[in-house]
């Protein structure tokens, strides 16, 4: 095993100055940030240089760093994820785009059968430091094939970290942690969120990979959620407080490695749990989470561990999508199943 | 230095084709196939005398101790793929993919790179592996049944044969890709096959080597099978190396049983990629002697008339033709050589007939650079498992 410390955690942060950002924003730092402090990093995918990507993402990379470090490629997925590994196994630290969560299935084989077990398939000797920037989620208004959440499919398979930030600062530091890490990640960008404004001092530090975070404390039902549900279960934590629900929110970040510890943790404070996210529930993430949390949790659970899902359709059209996005009401109608168990 | 050779800002410009492609000639596609069925370069004609109006050929190539390291490496391809064969057949592979009739490209590829080359091979190149100089039973791990590749991938610059077909090939872009932006003259040659060239993946690296001008060279062993489904089922182009014109890339078609004029043909490609002339794809035309693998049953498919018309193209016996015509052969060296490829396969035998160890906490040491916290919990009751 050949991890260093420095390959596992970015370089230190310089010049702080506190200002409003996106999350957009804090992604393009963090970007910049990490092409700034290692040169073997190098940004490509589909609109990414010269326009800096459909969300402006990459902005200003291809100027600031130029065409050999940030570069439009053709239009293919399999080639831009492939080429990735290539780099990657001559020592490069690609960072790739995929444009939007459902452009990104091109990619699914070169992900599934190489970028994940490339490592494991030569002991070690090519380690696979690729970062896949996936735009994923709803809620935008997007036409078909623009709002998949694709997360369960990359989770079930060994050998990819899966990170979803739903803050400003957990978007610059998982992303730049992402980038260093000695392994590949798929980074989930929440989309509805990239408009989300934080006043933060750039660069910022959270959490590492792999762990969860509390962003609300309460003593009756923990909510467990990610990217951008977390905002929707805080929305519901605050109106439950009006009816007198005092729940907690787990923000899991990092859905692999999963954070058992701190979700069990809080269950066992509560005694219930309730999984939130976009994706279609059958199958989904969420099923590992109340799966995971049975096992740990069961003799103190007051209450079946529920899931409050997007629906098991294909993802709607705009004007129907408020009807499939799990909501604040109807993270609160489990709310109260939950207590009344 | 523009490393990408991508247009300038306004990205608009397109660079001219390169007019020197060998592919002035236009489509006739009447009737049935095999529309594939024109005559490919070559230097050495089915008998192994030259051929006339031939491929020309660097002279260095035709230098005697090229031509017999050529030969010793073709001997050394048969002896292993023989080999490989007999110890599937006694159980001690899982299974083999035999390149027997395909040795000359297997030899080639091997021949051909240098040591910071990069090779990407498939399941069917192991041979290519043993010419390169990779320990044998180290290239026949994976094959043997295990999880990993078995030889060190960075230190030899070879990836772990590739199964899905076509999927290496966007590695090779990479990893060209890489070597130009470090300003490397280092090249990465890409094995495939004839069934291969039908999958996406194929698509998109030729396109993206030829948009980036990557030092990548495709090297299609259109052997006439993918399984028991013939080429003409696999394809309506005429000759797998037109697929070239499409990506604006040189596109050449070789006899794949002549291994001098099949270095030639690597050798120009690789001196063009490593001066900044892009990727070339090069079809070599060979057939697989035997079934796709040792489960196959190819009389389903196909009749023995066919193989016996390949045998009399042997890759081997047309360069010992021609090394005996020319004076750099004889019996007595003939039989050194032999005798140097038995002790290989003796060695080989001796090894592969040990079981190899298993240790199963070992498949869980490489997944991720620090394991999970659960793989660590999984692989403690693997251990204990194991420990009961």
């Amino acid at each position: 095993m050949t991890t260093t410390t420095s390959e596992t955690r970015p370089a230190a942060p310089a010049a702080p100055k506190t200002q409003t950002v996106t999350l957009a924003k804090a992604l393009n730092t963090a970007l910049a940030d990490a092409m700034a402090a290692d040169d073997r990093v190098v940004v490509f995918g589909e609109d990414v240089a010269e326009l800096g990507g459909v969300f402006r993402i990459t902005d200003g990379l291809a100027a600031r760093f130029g065409s050999e470090r940030c570069f439009d490629t053709p239009l293919a997925e399999a080639s831009i994820l492939g080429t990735a590994i290539g780099m990657a196994m001559y020592g490069f630290r690609p960072v790739v785009e995929m444009q939007f969560d459902a452009f990104a299935y091109p990619s699914f084989e070169q992900l599934v059968s190489h970028l994940a077990k490339m490592r494991n398939r030569t002991r070690g000797a090519l380690p696979m430091p690729v970062v896949v920037r996936i735009p994923y989620g709803g809620g935008i208004g997007g036409v078909e094939h623009h709002s998949d959440s694709s997360e369960a499919y990359i989770a079930h398979t060994p050998g990819i970290q899966v990170v979803t930030p739903s803050t400003v600062e957990d978007a610059y530091w998982l992303l730049r942690s992402a980038v260093a890490s000695p392994d590949p990640v798929v980074f989930f960008e929440p989309k509805r969120l990239y408009w989300s404004k934080a006043a933060v001092t750039l660069p910022v530090t959270t959490g590492p990979i792999g762990t969860a975070a509390v962003r609300r404390q309460g003593r009756d039902a923990t909510l467990i959620a990610y990217g951008q549900s977390v905002p929707v279960a805080l929305e519901a934590a605050q109106h439950g407080a009006e009816l007198g629900y005092d729940l907690e929110v787990v923000d899991l970040r990092s859905l692999v490695p999963f954070d058992d510890a701190t979700v069990a943790a809080s269950v066992e404070r509560t005694g219930r749990a309730i999984v939130v996210h976009e994706a279609s529930g059958f199958a989904g993430f969420g099923a590992e989470v109340a799966a995971r949390v049975s096992e740990r949790c069961f003799y103190r659970l007051e209450a079946p561990v529920l899931r409050v899902t997007g629906l098991d359709l294909p993802y709607p059209p705009p004007k129907m999508e408020h009807w499939y996005l799990p909501s604040a009401d109807r993270i609160l109608d489990a709310v109260e199943r939950a207590m009344a168990a | 230095m523009t490393l990408l050779d991508l247009p300038a800002a306004t990205g608009r410009a397109t660079p001219a084709p390169d007019s020197s492609r060998p592919h002035d000639h236009e489509y006739q596609v009447t009737g049935p196939g095999p529309y594939w069925d024109t005559e490919p370069l070559r230097y050495l004609d089915e008998r192994g005398a030259p051929a006339e109006g031939g491929l020309r050929v660097d002279p260095a190539l035709l230098e005697p101790e090229r031509l017999l390291a050529a030969y010793r490496a073709l001997r050394l391809a048969r002896a292993f793929d023989t080999e490989a064969t007999n110890l599937v057949m006694q159980g001690h592979l899982a299974v083999y993919p035999s390149c027997r009739g395909q040795e000359a490209c297997q030899a080639a590829a091997a021949l051909a790179l240098r040591p910071e080359d990069w090779l990407l091979p498939t399941y069917r190149d192991t041979a290519a592996l043993a010419v390169r100089g990779i320990d044998p039973v180290e290239a026949l791990t994976l094959l043997r049944g295990s999880w990993h590749c078995g030889y060190d991938a960075k230190k030899w610059r070879t990836a772990p044969q590739c199964t899905p077909l076509a999927t290496q090939a966007p590695h090779a872009v990479g990893l060209g890709l890489g070597a130009k932006l470090a300003g490397d003259p280092v090249v990465a040659l890409c094995l495939l096959g004839d069934g291969a060239t039908s999958e996406g993946d194929f698509h998109e690296a030729c396109n993206s080597a030829a948009v980036y001008q990557t030092p990548t060279v495709f090297l299609i062993q259109n052997n006439q099978y993918a399984i028991s489904v013939p080429l003409h089922k696999q394809t309506r182009a005429r000759a797998l190396s037109d697929k070239a014109i499409g990506y604006g890339m040189p596109g050449v078609r070789v006899d794949g049983n002549d291994v001098i004029a099949v270095l030639q043909v690597l050798g120009e490609a690789f001196e063009r990629a490593r001066s900044g002339g892009g990727p070339t794809l090069i079809e070599a035309v060979t057939y697989r002697v035997r079934p796709h693998t040792n489960a196959d049953d190819a009389n389903r498919y196909r009749e023995q008339a066919e193989v016996e018309a390949w045998l009399a193209r042997d890759p081997l016996d047309r360069l010992a033709a021609f090394l005996r015509a020319s004076g750099h052969l004889d019996d007595s060296l003939d039989e050194q050589i032999g005798r140097d490829c038995e002790r290989y396969a003796e060695s080989m035998r001796a090894q592969l007939a040990l079981e190899p160890d298993v240790a199963p906490a070992e498949m869980f040491e490489h997944v991720y650079a620090v394991p999970t916290r659960q793989l660590a919990e999984q692989r403690a009751m693997v251990e204990a498992g194991e420990d009961a």
